[in-house]
């Protein structure tokens, strides 16, 4: 289960961030369940859990101030690992005025543009686009940055995928397209609707280079997205397949009937956080009384965030209005 | 004053704008090399090159949303559609995205984007080449919809649109392209929102926009010669729609002929229609017309689709209904 990493490589403050990042997206997760259960949250919630190692990896290899991140409409986990405000994220849950898109966007369509986090769409591959015009923007002004696109394989088949992996090609956009394969579009089993079992290989058709990469492995994400964004800032476009798989229902109205319990079980044995706990354990750079230390913390952070938007104002009917022209 | 025709003011919008702001950019099929389908853009890849007049695979939804990602992110792109029919093809970027960024991240983003070409009936062009669409997009809040008839009108709106921060529908007409008129050498803007008294009059009001103006000056001009004095409302911008000039000019004559060359359901035509009927109730002396399209696909045939639209004749048999007359 633990990879052979060379942990020397990095600094244990830097290994723990990921651990805190990861645990803080899934205590988050677990707190938004709990209060969709009590009606707090409505519509449509997808959440994050077992997916963690996949942004927390990704987003991490990233230096926010010049690089970008879009994603689909599972995002809360992106929107914290950028480092966005977990009671701004957690009262737009709550649609809350105080909520980081005012209470308009809701758990699909949440923003932060100050930390380069453009959303948050919740129509199946239409971010695949605006990440790559982001890039070209980047391009066109001669910018240092990349931009991380982030989808489901439940995208991959859409025309918005295919028509912008050959754009990013032509015009040498600094861009990395990353299909978090989940296994399951909704609830159909990705092998049902591909002509492909390996994603990895639909770069080829754009002559992009694409590569498998192990996504409850917070490490080896956060070493191959490295690595993709020193091709992709030279130009050179990348397409990551991220296997993945998420432990609850596609929305939280999904009771998951199409996958079996032993599956789910199995998936769990490889925990991304439970991977990377004990290679910090066995290499001593963590004891269990620090980890839970952090566990508590990401609690206390999730439960704050609760009572945050709870006592936050509803936007006013007026507000209605706003923010429809520039 | 120089007389330049429809295409020519266009080409020297654009002209203008991407010499004023290097971040103004032109993209679309074949609008480089080839110089544009209808010759718009004719001279302009020459001029900024090919990081600025940028050719584009034939990829509506693809190159669209690189378009508004693009513009989110800082740049101001101008799209050319090859024709509005094909816009189809990128309306989900248009509508989910485009419009729709800013009012779902609670403000943070704008989109300052045109999105231009020919829309409405040609020549024997057949159902999927001759249709009018602005309905479909002035449906939609966040968007501003512009419908310029003039040179004049055509010139100073597309410099406003391309220096307005919200995306803008730009809807010019093949039809029209070759058309000509005065056009001031200095620099001039004409603002957005505001409609255009192309004729005055006092006995009949014809509210229009785009390629039927024509047919409403040719109708006004036969009128004349019969006593009856009709005041042309040409609308220019579809959204945000002029509704102060349109009741001063029905609350002046108390009739109303409304024309509009797209279908006539849920059409701003008959829109338009509903607003007079509403707010200048007490004003009119007959019930408004609408002089539509036939709510049919447009026929290859030439006499039948010259039937299917507006037409001055039409026009006056409508002007004589709302007079009483024969």
């Amino acid at each position: 289960m633990v990879k052979d990493h060379d942990l020397k490589k990095y600094s244990p403050e830097f290994l723990k961030k990921l651990l805190k990042d990861m645990i803080q997206i899934r205590r988050f997760e677990e707190k938004s369940a709990q209060m969709y259960g009590l009606q707090k949250i409505g519509g449509f919630c997808h959440l994050y859990i077992g997916q963690e190692a996949v942004a927390v990896g990704a987003i991490n290899s990233l230096d926010l101030a010049k690089d970008h991140v879009v994603t689909a409409y599972r995002d809360h986990g992106h929107i914290l690992a950028c480092g966005s405000s977990p009671d701004a994220v957690m009262a737009e849950l709550y649609g809350k005025a105080t909520g980081c898109s005012k209470g308009k966007g809701g758990s699909m369509h949440l923003f932060d543009v100050e930390k380069h986090f453009w959303g948050g769409n919740g129509i199946v591959g239409a971010h695949i686009p605006i990440a790559t015009g982001i890039a070209l923007k980047i391009k066109y002004l001669e910018e240092k940055g990349v931009v991380l696109c982030f989808f489901g394989d439940g995208a991959i088949h859409q025309g918005a995928f295919h028509e912008s992996l050959n754009l990013a090609k032509i015009w040498n956009l600094p861009v990395i397209y990353i299909c978090e394969n989940n296994q399951y579009g909704m609830g159909t089993f990705y092998h049902r609707v591909s002509s492909v079992k390996d994603f990895a290989v639909m770069g080829s058709a754009y002559n992009i280079p694409g590569k498998t990469i192990d996504g409850m492995d917070v490490l080896e994400v956060y070493e191959e997205v490295s690595s993709a964004a020193r091709l992709a800032r030279e130009g050179n476009p990348v397409f990551l397949e991220i296997k993945t798989y998420r432990y609850k229902g596609h929305s939280m109205s999904d009771p998951a009937k199409y996958r079996t319990k032993e599956e789910l079980e199995d998936y769990k044995r490889q925990d991304p956080i439970l991977i990377l706990k004990s290679m910090l354990e066995q290499a001593e750079l963590i004891t269990e009384e620090e980890y839970k230390q952090m566990d508590a913390e990401a609690k206390e952070m999730s439960a704050r965030s609760v009572k945050f938007a709870e006592e936050s104002p509803e936007p006013t009917i007026n507000q209605l209005y706003e923010d429809i022209y520039a | 004053m120089p007389i330049i025709t429809y295409r020519e003011a266009l080409r020297h919008a654009m002209d203008e704008e991407m010499a004023r702001d290097g971040k103004v950019i032109l993209l679309g099929e074949e609008v480089a090399q080839y110089q544009g389908a209808y010759k718009v853009s004719q001279g302009l890849w020459e001029k900024y090159g090919s990081k600025r007049v940028i050719d584009t695979p034939i990829t509506e939804e693809g190159f669209t949303g690189a378009a508004i990602g693009a513009a989110m992110a800082g740049l101001r792109p101008i799209v050319e559609w090859m024709t509005f029919n094909f816009s189809l093809q990128a309306i989900d970027q248009v509508i989910n995205n485009a419009a729709k960024y800013r009012y779902m991240s609670g403000g943070q983003i704008k989109t300052p984007i045109v999105f231009r070409g020919p829309n409405g009936p040609a020549e024997y062009l057949a159902s999927q080449h001759s249709q009018a669409l602005q309905s479909f997009y002035a449906h939609c809040p966040g968007l501003v919809v512009l419908a310029p008839a003039t040179p004049y009108d055509a010139k100073g709106l597309l410099k406003s649109a391309i220096r307005d921060d919200n995306p803008v529908v730009f809807l010019e007409g093949e039809m029209m392209y070759a058309w000509k008129g005065e056009v001031p050498e200095e620099e001039y803007l004409v603002p957005i929102g505001k409609a255009d008294i192309k004729r005055p009059g006092k006995d009949v009001s014809l509210i229009v926009h785009s390629k039927p103006l024509k047919a409403a000056q040719d109708a006004a001009a036969e009128l004349a010669k019969a006593g009856i004095d009709a005041e042309i409302v040409d609308l220019r911008s579809l959204r945000p729609l002029d509704e102060k000039a349109i009741y001063d000019s029905v609350k002046k004559t108390g009739r109303c002929v409304v024309i509009d060359e797209s279908w006539p359901v849920a059409s701003i035509g008959s829109w338009v229609a509903w607003l007079v009927s509403k707010n200048c109730f007490d004003y009119l002396d007959a019930p408004v017309e609408l002089v539509s399209s036939e709510d049919v696909p447009m026929p290859y045939n030439h006499r039948l689709e010259l039937a299917v639209q507006p037409s001055a004749p039409k026009i006056i048999e409508a002007v004589k209904k709302v007079m009483y007359l024969g």
